[in-house]
């Protein structure tokens, strides 16, 4: 499960849409259990409608703000401009972590779609996706 | 030189769980050599088995991407930070 503040939620989108017509990207710092607490959004260095690469100075400097603040990078949002939000095979062969949460934001409709998956050795498992209003994070 | 190696997690588990180890060597080739000969669990993972960096990581030498400075020939200073984490990347295709 991730489970997501507001505003935070509302950032990844708002990264995703003014990133088009390219894909966006961005990584997420959180806690083990899956609560988010940070958004960092990247550049998309591909700079691409088809790939997505976060910048890898953008990375470091993210996963140090995060052991920083006790946490860790513990997912990734990218968006796919043209087509539903599940990994596509490209996303599944490049996972990079199995423990990561996978966040995908599809902009092919008028209303962007956010979900989010598990993948391990191939295989996706999509997971439910909670946004915690303001004052409900701990 | 001896520097400390800032591992991801991934590949935590082959290095008894340290999220940082040292390793000694003055480039970055040598260093992630001797990482690879201390913690055999990481070869494949970290350089191909042509030596070279594998593309799904990216190395840092203090706040630098290597592959911006002389790649696996990029020299460190004794007591340099070197951070490996995994490359992120992919895309639409479905």
């Amino acid at each position: 499960m991730l489970r997501i503040p507001a505003p935070l939620y509302a950032q990844v989108l708002g990264h995703c849409v003014e990133g088009l017509p390219d894909e966006a990207c961005g990584l997420l710092g959180g806690d083990p259990t899956g609560a988010v607490r940070r958004c960092y959004p990247t550049r998309n260095i591909a700079a691409s409608a088809k790939l997505y690469e976060v910048d890898p100075v953008a990375h470091l400097r993210a996963d140090r703000d995060a052991e920083a603040n006790g946490l860790a990078i513990i997912g990734v949002f990218h968006s796919h401009t043209h087509t539903d939000a599940y990994p596509s095979p490209t996303d599944v062969a490049q996972a990079p972590d199995p423990d990561w949460h996978y966040v995908l934001v599809s902009l092919r409709d008028t209303q962007p779609v956010l979900r989010s998956y598990r993948i391990s050795g191939g295989r996706i498992d999509e997971e439910p996706v909670i946004v915690e209003e303001d004052g409900s994070a701990p | 030189m001896t520097v400390q190696v800032r591992l991801p997690t991934v590949l935590r588990p082959h290095a008894g769980g340290q999220s940082t180890v040292t390793a000694s060597g003055s480039t970055i080739g040598e260093v992630l050599a001797d990482l690879v000969h201390s913690y055999p669990g990481m070869a494949g993972q970290v350089l191909t088995e042509d030596g070279t960096l594998h593309r799904f990581v990216n190395v840092y030498v203090d706040d630098d991407d290597v592959r911006y400075l002389e790649q696996l020939d990029t020299t460190v200073a004794d007591g340099a930070t070197v951070s490996i984490l995994p490359a992120v990347a992919g895309g639409y295709g479905r």
